[in-house]
């Protein structure tokens, strides 16, 4: 059996395992060992500044999707059949647009001439065009616009699992449908809320397209911190280190929450 | 449940912003795309193919889609074979170990991929893969196998391997009788991984960014490249393209998913 699995284990190793590993060692060797690449995360400040901004950034963006994908998510298991596919047609249709194609709408959506300043303007709220994107505001926007499917559909695949029947049995007891909810589903349906959020942070973290096109440079996340070393000062050192402390990132995130929910639950979304 | 309460009015314009926050800025690029200007009004002041024209006369955005659609092509007639086989033994094997190789093949999907970019970028350079096509082509076929892999064995849980057991035992080898009886009882679902592939193959940006160049430049590097610089309204043609066709390989994957 394990022969049938080995052609594909093969590319996993070559075209992942051996780059991150080649990536890993880079980081410490130069010429000889060397942690010099990782004492200037620490030092330097707009290293450490970098990942201080990925990882607001990233908790925003979280706490953004969870607010606008849990009604969501809510709503698509109780409406009727008909109505929850429409709604979950809506989720994973921009879910498998190119992200690419999704920042490119923001940034003609948010920019000085776009059709959100000159709705806003034929309205009268603002008399100049307000700076929406090329900073952190357009960057988030997109962001949270990317990974919102991320967050709602494993709230989704929890909350669906939550038998109706424990709701009218709480509201058979006399419970206000407030009261059923904070009480019965809301608990219930946590296990959904951390996968989504752990789902939406870890990938936040790692984020490189929307930062770079609607960050107008100033967001300098972690993500392009990696890239600017590579093409720009090519520093495969610096741009190593910078690598290995976010994927570390990542795994540390990962195992914590895999203790709590099993990892393949919160990965099948992808 | 059925009474209008205001909270419960609400909740439904909440929802409704909400899912129209998700769809509008997918299905904006569509007008735009048909404007007659450069410049992005919104609504636009006349309609034109002007765009798609522009796209289609180029001779170096016809070249990028040519990569495309190679790379893609070839990613899922790799990634799909190689796909199944590992599902089929990650679901039949009992071996401990069966787990551990099930996570690495999920790889793809935990490590960033910026870090996997620079990563594969570090070793092609050593090796001479970058600017090629096969370094492309397998770069892809890794990204691509977790969506196979994850497709299949979802498919192959609720198939019965004892149905495979009785064609063995009436004489049929393993590989025949995984052929004639388990395979096309799944392939929905080898068709559904070998489509997401093939949209993750598509829609491919940040390694392609790294290790493709020179004539092997797929259609999401010159559009990155292009964004950077300015806004192009002939990506706004690309895009509606690119989106076009995402939507109709997910319809097709839905609908064939559904009558299996």
């Amino acid at each position: 059996m394990l022969a049938l699995a080995s052609p594909a284990l093969l590319v996993i190793l070559l075209l992942i395992v051996l780059p991150v590993g080649w990536l890993a060692w880079q980081s410490v060797y130069h010429d000889g060992f060397t942690l010099e690449n990782y004492r200037r995360i620490f030092s330097e400040a707009i290293y450490w500044r970098s990942f201080a901004l990925t990882f607001q950034i990233s908790l925003l963006v979280t706490l953004l999707a969870l607010l606008l994908g849990y009604p969501i998510a809510y709503a698509a298991t109780a409406v009727p059949k008909g109505w929850s596919v429409v709604i979950l047609a809506l989720v994973i249709l921009p879910f498998w647009t190119s992200v690419l194609v999704r920042a490119y709408a923001w940034l003609a959506l948010l920019q000085r001439t776009g059709v959100v300043n000159q709705f806003l303007q034929y309205l009268g709220i603002i008399d100049e065009p307000l700076a929406l994107v090329h900073n952190t505001f357009g960057t988030v926007v997109a962001t949270v616009h990317i990974l919102l499917p991320f967050m709602v559909l494993p709230l989704y695949a929890t909350m669906q699992k939550i038998p109706h029947d424990l709701m009218q049995a709480g509201a058979s007891l006399g419970g206000s449908p407030s009261h059923t909810f904070w009480r019965i589903f809301l608990p219930l349906s946590l296990p959904g809320v951390l996968a989504g959020t752990t789902l939406v942070f870890v990938l936040c973290l790692g984020f490189y397209i929307t930062p770079e096109l609607l960050g107008g440079g100033r967001t300098l996340m972690v993500s392009m911190l990696v890239s600017r070393n590579v093409e720009l000062y090519d520093q495969w050192g610096a741009a190593s280190a910078v690598g290995v402390v976010l994927l570390v990132s990542v795994l540390v995130i990962f195992l914590i929450v895999g203790r709590f929910v099993p990892l393949d639950r919160i990965l099948g979304q992808k | 449940m059925k009474t209008l309460s205001l909270p419960r009015i609400a909740f439904v314009v909440f929802c409704a912003l909400v899912l129209l926050f998700l769809i509008l800025p997918v299905l904006i690029i569509v007008p735009m795309s048909f404007s007659s200007t450069r410049f992005l009004t919104f609504p636009p002041p006349a309609l034109s193919l002007r765009w798609y024209e522009e796209y289609i006369g180029n001779a170096a955005w016809m070249q990028a889609t040519r990569v495309t659609f190679a790379v893609a092509a070839l990613t899922v007639l790799i990634a799909t074979p190689l796909g199944v086989a590992a599902a089929y033994a990650i679901s039949n094997s009992k071996l401990r170990v069966m787990r551990i190789v099930h996570m690495m093949l999920m790889l793809p999907l935990v490590v960033p991929i910026i870090i996997t970019a620079v990563g594969i970028f570090f070793v092609y350079a050593k090796v001479g893969l970058v600017a090629t096509m096969s370094g492309l082509v397998l770069a892809n076929v890794m990204l691509g196998l977790p969506y196979v892999i994850t497709s299949v064995v979802a498919g192959l849980q609720s198939f019965d391997p004892a149905q495979e057991m009785v064609a063995r035992s009436l004489g049929m080898n393993r590989l025949r009788s995984f052929f004639a009886v388990t395979l096309p009882q799944i392939k929905a679902s080898v068709l559904t991984g070998a489509i997401f592939a093939f949209i993750s193959a598509m829609d491919e940006t940040v390694v392609g960014l790294f290790i493709s160049g020179g004539q092997y430049q797929p259609l999401t590097k010159r559009m990155f490249t292009a964004l950077r610089d300015e806004i192009d309204p002939t990506i706004a043609a690309i895009s509606t393209l690119m989106t076009a066709a995402s939507f109709l390989l997910v319809l097709i994957a839905s609908t064939r998913q559904k009558n299996s």
